[in-house]
């Protein structure tokens, strides 16, 4: 190995339901899909593990259902997992395993390393504050307390993601679609994370807004260097935006690799799948 | 000194979906030092493009190997370099020219090359320096430097295509018929800049179905035949 990953993912599960001695034994057999039909738990990730480097996009794709979602959630502290492991590479968290730290500790990585946008703009915003106001949230949140300063930042931040600064204080709510997707990268971006979580970010976004979105995502990565875990059903912002792709299917990855390989030379049968029904 | 040594090289494809496999190509072996320029040819479908792709890593080859001797890493196997490995070789050690241009979109030409140098670690201002260099060597209009190139003709496109690999200066540079739908003006710009790259030291491997047109400058011509390759001129 030539060079350290900045996060680690080490056999990450996780199911919703306690599981019963058909599904514990990981005997795969008695399961539909990822769903044990004799007492109703859902393995939604299942030994998920990969590594993130510097200034990477790293793309997640799969059909709706996959995990996609809960390993974001997971990663983020919006879940408990039910087992695995997460190293940051940090000299503060060196060798702890951040899903088993304090809750302030949790916090603490989440306000300060850590940046999210949700595929739904309502989990990442209050939208009856002001967009300035809600870049301030996570700003105060990371320990600011002057109020000209995070003035400053929030409004250089509104720049970058190309909203009007007449707008400034001005409710997402009103705002449209793409535009709180705007404002929401904008917050996440407040604290200068080193990683970044994007999930669905141009779902439901029309293509002059999608392309907006990923060109600010690719001057984000350019410029500020952030490494970035972008998960997507649309293999087109996977192909523009990652290096390297994972593809999950029922809870686990069946398949990683060079971007470019995964959809010109799919190994699995799911994978040729989904690159086949590519438009 | 080898610089690149394919040993038994064979690629497959399976589609579970229609439940066929087909071997593509297979018993490849060939060597290359460094600053020679190897052409392939043969008839379409004979797995010529398969050749540079699994050496590009676009496709995960399932038998064999191919070392390259890589600055970075030492005399590497390609088949068995990691994902991150692969990236920083294609950022600074093997370039490829395809047929079509495929870059981001909404990007002017000039940026496409500025950004290609600052991958690598130049700064802005070099960059900016070289990229026009590079645009005006391929004779591309200035006109054109701050448009976006899905509005070029297809020659333009690949002119833009090549000034991005070669800006690079890549020591390996994988040339997929590169000079397929130009007219005679534009391969013979093609043909200087790749006499350039041979005299300054880089190796390639091209692909070509007019091959007379590269005659004297390939050390060495493979013809594909029967899903593998064999030596027809040079050696």
């Amino acid at each position: 190995m030539y060079e350290q990953p900045i996060l680690q993912v080490k056999h990450l599960n996780k199911q919703f339901g306690s599981g019963c001695r058909h599904c514990t034994n990981a005997a795969q057999a008695n399961l539909i899909k990822n769903y044990c039909p004799k007492c109703g738990t859902i393995y939604a990730c299942r030994n998920v593990s990969f590594d993130v480097y510097p200034g990477e996009i790293l793309g997640i794709v799969g059909e709706s259902g996959s995990g996609k979602s809960t390993v974001m959630h997971c990663l983020y502290f919006d879940k408990e997992v039910t087992a695995g492991e997460v190293y940051l590479h940090d000299p503060e968290f060196e060798g702890l395993n951040l899903l088993t730290i304090s809750s302030q500790k949790k916090r603490y990585v989440r306000n300060h390393k850590y940046g999210m946008v949700y595929q739904n703009p309502v989990k990442g915003l209050k939208m009856n504050f002001s967009s300035i106001g809600n870049i301030a949230e996570k700003l105060i949140a990371a320990g600011n307390r002057n109020v000209t300063a995070m003035q400053r930042i929030g409004q250089d931040l509104l720049e970058t993601v190309h909203i009007p600064l007449f707008r400034m204080k001005e409710a997402p709510g009103n705002f449209s679609g793409g535009m709180q997707q705007r404002v929401q990268i904008a917050k996440a971006l407040s604290n200068q994370p080193p990683i970044l979580f994007l999930d669905e970010v141009t779902t439901g976004l029309d293509l002059s807004v999608q392309a907006a979105v990923i060109d600010l995502i690719k001057l984000i990565q350019r410029e500020l260097q952030i490494s970035m875990i972008v998960v997507s059903h649309d293999l087109a912002v996977i192909r523009m935006l990652a290096d390297r792709t994972l593809v999950m299917l029922n809870g686990e990855v069946i398949e990683q690799g060079l971007t470019d390989q995964i959809l010109e030379d799919p190994a699995h049968s799911y994978t040729q799948q989904l690159v086949y029904s590519m438009l | 000194m080898t610089f690149l040594e394919v040993r038994n090289f064979g690629k497959s494809f399976t589609s579970h979906q229609l439940g066929s496999t087909r071997q593509a190509v297979e018993n490849i072996n060939f060597d290359l030092d460094k600053g020679q320029f190897i052409g392939i040819i043969g008839k379409s479908g004979s797995g010529k493009s398969t050749i540079l792709k699994s050496i590009y890593r676009t496709y995960l080859p399932d038998e064999g190997s191919i070392y390259f001797d890589s600055k970075r890493f030492g005399f590497i196997d390609l088949f068995k370099a990691s994902e991150r490995q692969m990236i920083y070789l294609r950022k600074h050690e093997i370039g490829y020219v395809s047929q079509f241009l495929n870059v981001m979109p909404r990007t002017t030409a000039r940026h496409l090359v500025e950004q290609a140098l600052m991958e690598m670690g130049a700064v802005k201002e070099t960059a900016a320096i070289r990229a026009e260099q590079a645009l005006t060597h391929f004779d591309l209009d200035p006109q054109l430097w701050d448009t976006f190139p899905n509005t070029f003709s297809g020659g333009e496109k690949l002119r833009l295509n090549i000034a991005i690999a070669t800006v690079k200066e890549p020591r390996l540079l994988l040339l997929d018929e590169p000079t397929a739908s130009l007219d005679q003006q534009s391969k013979v710009k093609v043909r200087e800049v790749i006499e350039k790259l041979k005299a300054s030291g880089t190796t390639l491997i091209g692909i070509f179905h007019d091959i007379e047109f590269m005659e004297n400058l390939c050390d060495k011509v493979f013809d594909m035949k029967n899903k593998s390759c064999e030596l027809v001129h040079g050696g």
